[in-house]
């Protein structure tokens, strides 16, 4: 008696639609995405009904932590090569072409302009392990002011945008906004997350 | 890819037709489902979708000198005072202000502005101003509330000093 042999179907199986599937997936989220910026601290925005987008370019972040810490950050690696030889210049620091690079690719930083050579030194890892103190805002001292002068030069079409933690205390904000008005900027913008609707509001 | 064809053009075997060795058209995907799978991964965790939105603020110009400043009548002008620990103050008027403490809610805040623009009419005015106390949230969440209850004229100013012992004497 003859064994009966099982039907093997073969083990390959057509993988093509799959693929196909895999790689409109791909392209969709490659020409979506728009990455997470890695901030050197988490902030928590409040929240609005406000639906305007953010524009995508020409944006220059002044980001408030919690504990009233204030970081710069403007996009468009061009401009920001530009912008820290400028401001090199300006309160006589001389950065090295390398400095000059790894400025232009960095994402927000807080430090007093001091520093900055040092902070550009060291390593990405490195960086992330340093305590930044934030850019000094205060009327002796006011370095934002002086960041956002030399990035309006560098870049007319900057648009100033806040992106502050909610738990942040007013007057660090109060500060920022005076800072921006003493420098003829009345029209900015405060990031917020979207809030579902009115009915919803806030506690 | 070794293989170097050594016999001349035409000859082959005993005069038969030269057959080009079929291949099969199916190639082995896997790597490249792997490598697929691997960006869409990537593209998937790295990606934001919930765009971040922003409110436009708009803050006058610093006045001049000589500027006059803009006359209003005062019943039109309702002062929101940002207290800390998340509470309101607001009183209508500018002299003897009989302030009243309320909170962001939208029973609170909200419908003191809807109640007092519906019987102010379109000169109603609104000036905010934060205390020290306050925080950023509160400037956000009452901007906010300015284009729910659709408050056209409103201003962030800074606080007064009479401003502030109204809330010392409200203990805020």
């Amino acid at each position: 008696m003859p064994k009966i042999k099982p039907n093997r179907a073969s083990p390959s199986l057509d993988m093509t639609p799959m693929v196909d599937l895999a790689f409109l997936l791909v392209t969709f989220f490659m020409l979506t995405t728009k990455f997470t910026s890695d901030d050197p601290v988490a902030v928590d925005m409040p929240k609005s009904i406000s639906e305007i987008r953010l524009p995508d370019s020409n944006i220059l972040t002044i980001l408030i932590s919690k504990d009233g810490r204030v970081f710069y950050n403007m996009d468009n690696k061009i401009k920001r090569a530009q912008l820290i030889k400028e401001i090199g210049t300006k309160y006589n620091i001389n950065f090295t072409p390398g400095q000059v690079s790894d400025f232009a690719i960095l994402s927000s930083f807080g430090l007093p302009i001091g520093n900055l050579p040092q902070f550009l030194d060291a390593t990405p890892e490195e960086r992330k392990l340093i305590e930044q103190p934030g850019i000094p805002t205060d009327s002796l001292n006011n370095q934002l002011a002086d960041w956002l002068v030399y990035s309006r030069m560098v870049n007319p079409q900057l648009r100033i945008a806040i992106k502050g933690d909610g738990a942040a205390n007013y007057p660090v904000v109060k500060r920022i906004i005076n800072t921006l008005q003493e420098n003829r900027i009345s029209r900015f913008n405060l990031i917020t997350n979207l809030e579902s609707g009115p009915v919803a509001a806030a506690q | 890819m070794s293989e170097v064809n050594t016999g001349g053009g035409g000859g082959g075997k005993k005069g038969g037709k030269i057959r080009s060795k079929k291949q099969s058209t199916r190639i082995d995907m896997t790597p490249m489902v792997d490598l697929a799978f691997l960006l869409l991964t990537f593209f998937m965790l790295a990606t934001t979708f919930s765009k971040p939105k922003t409110m436009e603020l708009v803050m006058p110009e610093k006045p001049k000198p000589d500027d006059l400043p803009p006359k209003v009548q005062e019943r039109n002008v309702l002062t929101v005072l940002l207290a800390k620990d998340n509470k309101v103050v607001w009183y209508q008027g500018i002299t003897n202000p009989q302030p009243t403490v309320t909170n962001y809610s939208s029973t609170g805040i909200r419908k003191v502005l809807l109640e007092k623009s519906r019987e102010v009419g379109k000169k109603f005015v609104v000036l905010i101003k934060p205390s020290d106390g306050s925080t950023y949230r509160n400037v956000v969440d009452i901007l906010d509330e300015m284009a729910i209850t659709n408050v056209r004229s409103y201003a962030l100013v800074d606080i007064a000093t009479t401003d502030t012992d109204l809330l010392k004497a409200q203990s805020l």
